[in-house]
């Protein structure tokens, strides 16, 4: 019973959350100067023409009352129109997320691939030059910022090498090959920044495992280090890491947004990026919108699976709200 | 840690075996029936009759939308779907013979009624640019008299309606697509529209019932960058055969392997101007107005700015249109001269103005030395840089700045001076009155008419015409009948081949 009412509380702040977020969204882009009707008129704008144009569009009504009316079209399931096509945010998204679940996803994989091991290798020998050294790389590849590593990839690879294309997107299901080579250059640099990120969390994983009892256990009856670390310890690690992963998704669907922009994907960053500029609020609106969610639905997975994984959680008298 | 150095090890390999195994064998370009061109504006819409988006027209006319005429690379008017027209001598009726053979790309017809079908949507139907609706407004009556001839009466005669007729307001629609404009276009061009991916790529493909000359390429991808160095980029690894407009001067450098590279420079419609606020003071005041345009060193100006790439033309009109002079030499740079001017206007004891600059490369490249030039003349100029979006709103349409900077890309723009309500606000009734009865007179005297109204902007000093923007376009060495001059709103493909297919 304790647990059903924990749950629904955590539900309820998630909830909470995101009416906050929805407010201070809508606000602050209605409050950026420049409007659509006048960007849709471009040079051809007359005031009366503009004015005409809010109206369709029902930009006249108070800022309050748009966003009762967004706020209440969200419930019904309608995410918003395009002021400038007048197409359903739901069908313009559809295309862009496969781009971009493509490339956080891709860059995520990327990113345990390295870090992984490597963090393994930094925690074993932390004391020797090796793992110091991994370190320092990895406190260096912390401070490189995503679009940074993705030009200096592309004015690398693509321009003087010409081994793989500078940008743009192939949909999987029209040319696989093509699709992977377009992608490799946006995931190592999105994959670089995290998987330095992740080395260092990996490391301390794997630092707190080694000291535990069962691996001193294991080293007891005659297991060597590594193995021992392997079959014991990686599990142990994993729940930590996991955790960590969880989390730094929403930092690597930032990064995304950039990488987007810099390798030219048609996902839901560059979408972002356009119609903002365009003040295309609605689709700006919904967008952001989506992020928010899928955000705060990952920290709200995170905090119910360690009600599940921790009993002591569950007792309601702890802290739940991490 | 063996099996897992061995894993990584393994994983390195993989990787780079993919990405050799990637690597494209021989140099990508225009061979084949491909041809991918890259562009900088990103079209919102497919309908250039109801929206103003340049990238629109870029893509569609000529290519997929045909007109009955057109203009060619010289700026010549040409026959398109009507192969000859006749012109009564008040100049009122014109009378078009269209193609028998025209049809559209649904396999209909190009016929009389259509035509007249066309003109009136863009008269009739509401949601038709303002822009389009004015070049229009001069048809009286238009008519099918049989199923091939079309007759069009207007209600004075005017030179430019015709020159009009052969942008996005005359564009021949087949009547059976109307309704689906913004995303389905219904042309009778060499090239129809295949796939529409938003913000990213056009891809035009062959026409296989052209009734003309076909199509050259089997596919023609228009690829959008936002950012140019990405589409400069994209050009050097091979994934594109044409940049339709280098955005950045400064990246010419980048494309000097002939090899690999031709680089076609010429001129465009798209006149830089340090635009005034004409009926505000301090700019009321023509002395001001002159003052800047002495204290401004527009050589300099534009071999900082724009890597000396361009043409310096001191009024409103390109070299293409009929009735361009050189009148880059209307302004020396003359500091001393430009002191006196100010002097005489009252403001020898110094001025401050506001520069209200959109955060375009040309506007903000520009302001740096123009503050600096005229703090040399007495001139305290304030900068405040705003995103486009806000431009618009701000400067365009509510007029509120005293100097801007804007690169004026429409064809035969100088006719905007003639109207007071237009940002600048330049009211000047000789002017008026000049570009009226030019738009009336025969073709010659509308070119001394029309000489004479660009002497008389830079005479007023109306704006200083810092300069013209180049066309310049970067293609790979196989491709020939690119134009050099950008004149119109069309990227023309049906000029373009490759001589490798």
């Amino acid at each position: 019973m304790k647990l059903t009412r924990v749950v629904l509380a955590r539900l309820g702040t998630f909830v909470l959350s995101l009416l906050v977020a929805s407010l201070i969204v809508f606000l602050l882009l209605n409050l950026l100067p420049g409007n659509v009707a006048q960007v849709i008129l471009g040079s051809s704008a007359t005031p009366s023409a503009i004015a005409t144009l809010r109206q369709q569009l029902g930009l006249d009504e108070p800022v309050m009352l748009r966003y009762v009316h967004w706020l209440f079209g969200l419930f019904r399931g309608d995410f918003g129109t395009s002021a400038f096509t007048g197409e359903s945010l739901g069908s313009l998204v559809a295309p862009k997320l496969g781009v971009t679940v493509s490339l956080v996803v891709g860059g995520m994989v990327l990113a345990v691939l390295v870090a992984v091991p490597v963090g393994m290798f930094a925690a074993m020998h932390r004391r020797q030059a090796g793992g110091q050294i991994v370190s320092g790389i990895s406190e260096f590849g912390m401070s490189i910022p995503a679009f940074l590593a993705g030009i200096a990839l592309v004015m690398v690879f693509a321009v003087r090498l010409r081994w793989l294309p500078a940008n743009g997107y192939t949909p999987l299901t029209d040319d696989p090959l093509d699709w992977l080579r377009r992608l490799i250059l946006p995931w190592v640099s999105l994959a670089l920044v995290q998987a330095a990120v992740l080395v260092r969390y990996v490391r301390n994983a794997f630092i707190d495992v080694l000291g535990e009892d069962y691996l001193r256990t294991a080293r007891s009856v005659g297991w060597r280090r590594r193995p021992a670390l392997m079959r014991h310890g990686l599990r142990n690690a994993a729940l930590q890491i996991v955790t960590v992963l969880g989390l730094q998704l929403s930092a690597l669907l930032v990064g995304a947004v950039v990488i987007e922009n810099v390798f030219v994907l048609p996902g839901l960053g560059s979408m972002l990026v356009n119609s903002a500029a365009n003040r295309d609020l609605p689709i700006v609106q919904g967008i952001v919108m989506l992020l928010m969610t899928f955000i705060l639905g990952i920290s709200l997975l995170v905090d119910l699976a360690y009600l599940l994984i921790d009993p002591r959680l569950r007792t309601g008298t702890s802290e739940v709200s991490r | 840690m063996r099996p897992m150095r061995r894993a990584l090890c393994a994983l390195m390999l993989l990787v780079l075996v993919l990405a050799s195994a990637c690597t494209r064998t021989g140099e990508a370009s225009g061979a084949g029936a491909d041809l991918r061109v890259g562009a900088t504006a990103i079209p919102d819409s497919m309908d250039p009759t109801t929206n103003s988006a340049a990238a629109i027209p870029q893509a569609l006319l000529y290519n997929v939308y045909e007109t009955l005429v057109k203009l060619d690379g010289d700026g010549n008017i040409r026959p398109l779907l009507a192969k000859e027209w006749s012109v009564s001598a008040d100049r009122l009726t014109y009378t078009f013979t269209l193609q028998s053979n025209a049809k559209f790309a649904s396999g209909d017809p190009v016929t009389a009624q259509d035509v007249v079908d066309s003109i009136q949507r863009i008269q009739t139907d509401s949601s038709v640019t303002p822009v389009n609706k004015s070049q229009m407004s001069v048809v009286q009556t238009v008519t099918a008299t049989n199923s091939t001839t079309v007759t069009v009466v207007l209600k004075q005669p005017s030179n430019n309606w015709l020159y009009w007729m052969t942008s996005t307001a005359g564009i021949i629609i087949d009547p059976s697509g109307f309704a689906n404009l913004a995303t389905t276009p219904a042309g009778s061009g060499p090239y129809v529209l295949k796939q529409w991916n938003k913000g990213d790529s056009v891809v035009l493909a062959k026409n296989p019932s052209y009734w003309g000359t076909p199509g050259r390429f089997d596919t023609v991808t228009f690829k959008y960058f936002a950012d140019p160095n990405a589409e400069n980029a994209a050009m050097l690894s091979g994934d594109l055969d044409v940049i339709s407009e280098l955005a950045a001067p400064q990246a010419l450098s980048q494309f000097s392997d002939t090899s690999r590279f031709q680089v076609i420079t010429g001129t465009t419609n798209g006149e830089v101007v340090l635009g005034f606020n004409d009926s505000k003071a301090p700019f009321n005041n023509v002395a001001v107005r002159q003052a800047i345009c002495y204290g401004i060193d527009r050589k300099a100006l534009l071999d900082t700015v724009w890597a000396g790439q361009g043409t310096l033309i001191g009024s409103m009109v390109p070299p293409t249109d009929p009735w361009y002079q050189d009148l880059s030499g209307a302004y020396p740079y003359d500091p001393d001269k430009a002191k006196q001017l100010l002097a005489s206007a009252g403001f020898g004891s110094g001025l401050t103005v506001t520069l209200t600059v959109p955060t375009l490369p040309y506007a903000t490249g520009s302001e740096q030395l123009i503050v600096s030039e005229l703090a040399q003349i007495g001139i305290t100029v304030k900068v405040n840089e705003i995103d486009f979006s806000r431009w618009l709103d701000q400067v365009f349409t509510q007029g509120d700045y005293q100097m801007t900077i804007m690169d004026h890309v429409e064809p035969r723009d100088i006719v905007k001076w003639a109207d007071p309500t237009y940002y600048w606000h330049y009211n000047n009734a000789d002017f008026q009155k000049l570009v009226a009865q030019a738009d009336q007179a025969t073709p010659e005297d509308q070119v001394t008419m029309m000489e004479q109204a660009a002497k008389m902007l830079s005479d007023d000093a109306a704006a200083d015409f810092l300069w013209l923007m180049p066309s310049i376009v970067i293609a790979t060495p196989d491709l020939t009948g690119i134009p050099k001059n950008q004149i119109g709103l069309s990227f023309d493909l049906t000029t373009i081949a490759s001589r490798n297919s």
